[in-house]
């Protein structure tokens, strides 16, 4: 691979196993600087797992996780994170601006005091998703997309140079979809940010994505999305038949006749939930 | 009214506790946690009437059972949400064995009363020294956490993944509340120290999107409630505990329509 630039997160090797369980076996990747990789792959396949022991808050049983150069330790500055949504962010009064701002410095001890430094910092990172206005209302009146976009302008508070986000299109319909896609892909444009967006469904990120990562079996695929989400390559992951169709400048990936990533959308329990194959919901 | 000592004591200690209940109410609210503070209190019953059957202080015993049952809940943290009915099942044998104690310490049938439901005329000056003292502690441990706390409690994934120590704050914080609780059964007793510790800041989440405000609301509603409780139990002379718990409602459900009638404004403009 001709690669001149750092890479923004390197896997060798990597095994990790939660409760028992091996999520991933000998992975071996490397995301270079300033680009956007789709992470996808089926639920429990280890999506979350793999963002959380990046963050260096999941142990590694074998192998190494670098970032940018550095082994990953939690608590780095340079990565930006955007957990998958949960409900109770839906519940919360307070602005969007204080909701955003209590991440600033909001690993130091004290009072939440911001100092002006801090404050126009908190309205920069506003700035960078044309939220300024919307923060102003609180979490619990805003929809969905709205809380997501300010949830990315707290991963931006300080200034990463690598942005994990965790199933951002989750609940969303494909409108304010494509709106989330578009903001990731300005904002890494413009700060030279590597990106590493988790999805369910690879569509939403045809346009935007450099290269795709697919996990499945325990193992990880990275490369070009005409490399990867090709029939052989998935097969070979998921240890059995796969079929890809390619229909008006969308992709299908479908196991027999079931398509799976739309049956994977139906279950957003994060990594927890069983693993399935085909169910009685068929796409065509 | 103020002519009297054991007046000038109640408004002083109404005011410590209800300003220690006010902020760390705050946090309670917001992280969710109300029912814990509850089964604190009636922890707290069982140390009490225990210390009082062996010659020790109430005040004494209540806090040692409290803190020590705040620190255990908040290193099981996770493990205990969605587990209302052993949680209620270990209130209901607090209180049972509170109840125990009192049967063997037949000499002061009052005493249950005051655990119950409070006796703020009845604090003494050394008791008013010892509460400022303690709540001076949690309010100053309480501003060394507050900022990872805030965080932590808002978005505990992102807090925990830029490195704030979740299961530390947590238990700080709990611990917090167990002398918050112990404080404030002083004032109200241990079956409605809701009415001081939730009350004003669930009305003050209501009123305000801002933190900062929301605190200062929280803490002023709580004094506003006290100490109108002991005016209006002057003029009365119905029980303080009884005009706390109808100011605490009256602000609550108030908060209530107001946030209502908001909304519906908004909505038409």
């Amino acid at each position: 691979m001709t690669q001149s630039s750092r890479a923004a997160v390197t896997c060798e090797n990597v095994t990790i196993a939660l409760g028992g369980r091996t999520v991933l076996s000998g992975v071996d990747f490397a995301i270079r600087e300033g680009e956007f990789i789709g992470m996808l792959g089926s639920n429990g396949s280890g999506k979350t797992t793999l963002m959380r022991a990046i963050l260096g808050l999941v142990p590694v049983q074998t192998g190494a996780i670098s970032v940018l150069g550095q082994p990953a330790t939690r608590g780095n500055p340079a990565i930006g994170y955007m957990p998958q949504a949960r409900g109770n962010l839906a519940n919360i009064r307070f602005t969007g601006w204080d909701c955003v701002a209590s991440a600033a410095g909001g690993s130091r001890w004290g009072l939440p005091r911001l100092s002006a430094d801090e404050r126009r910092n908190v309205d920069w990172a506003l700035d960078m998703v044309g939220a300024r206005d919307l923060a102003r209302r609180p979490l619990a009146e805003m929809s969905g997309g709205e809380r997501q976009r300010l949830l990315l302008s707290q991963a931006l508070l300080d200034h990463p140079r690598l942005l994990l986000l965790d199933e951002p299109l989750i609940n969303l319909d494909p409108t304010r979809q494509s709106g989330v896609v578009e903001i990731v892909r300005r904002l890494q444009k413009e700060l030279g940010l590597a990106v590493l967006f988790s999805a369910h469904e690879l569509n939403p990120l045809l346009g935007a994505m450099d290269r795709v990562l697919y996990l499945g079996g325990g193992r990880a695929v990275l490369g070009a999305v005409d490399e990867v989400i090709t029939g052989p390559v998935l097969s070979r992951l998921y240890g059995s038949e796969i079929e890809v169709v390619r229909l008006g400048g969308r992709i299908f990936v479908m196991s027999g006749a079931f398509d799976l990533e739309h049956d994977a959308h139906r279950h957003d329990h994060g990594d927890h939930t069983h693993e399935h194959a085909g169910s009685d919901d068929v796409r065509l | 009214m103020f002519a009297y000592d054991f007046m000038r004591t109640a408004f002083a200690a109404a005011g410590v506790v209800a300003v220690l209940s006010g902020v760390v109410g705050f946090f309670l609210v917001l992280r969710g946690q109300t029912f814990a503070g509850h089964a604190l209190s009636h922890v707290g019953f069982t140390g009490a009437t225990g210390a009082v059957l062996f010659g020790l202080s109430p005040l004494a015993g209540m806090l040692g059972f409290t803190v020590l049952a705040g620190f255990a809940m908040g290193l099981l943290g996770e493990k205990l949400s969605g587990r209302d009915v052993a949680i209620g099942m270990m209130l209901s044998l607090a209180l049972g064995l509170g109840l125990l104690f009192l049967h063997f310490y037949t000499a002061y049938a009052s005493q249950a009363a005051a655990l119950l439901f409070g006796n703020v005329l009845g604090v003494s000056t050394a008791a008013l020294w010892t509460l400022a003292t303690l709540a001076g502690l949690s309010l100053g441990a309480l501003a060394i956490i507050a900022r990872p706390l805030l965080f932590l409690s808002l978005q505990p994934e992102l807090a925990e993944a830029k490195g704030v120590p979740g299961s530390f704050v947590a238990t700080a914080f709990m611990t917090i509340v167990a002398v918050a609780v112990a404080e404030c059964a002083q004032i109200v007793g241990v079956l409605l120290v809701f009415t001081l510790m939730v009350g004003p800041a669930a009305a003050a989440q209501r009123l305000t999107t801002r933190v900062g405000r929301g605190v200062a609301l929280a803490t002023g509603l709580a004094l506003a409630e006290a100490w109108g409780g002991l005016v209006l139990a002057y003029l009365t002379d119905w029980p303080t505990t009884f005009w706390i718990t109808a100011l605490s409602a009256l602000a609550y459900f108030g908060a209530l329509v107001f946030n209502r009638a908001n909304l519906r404004f908004a909505s038409l403009a």
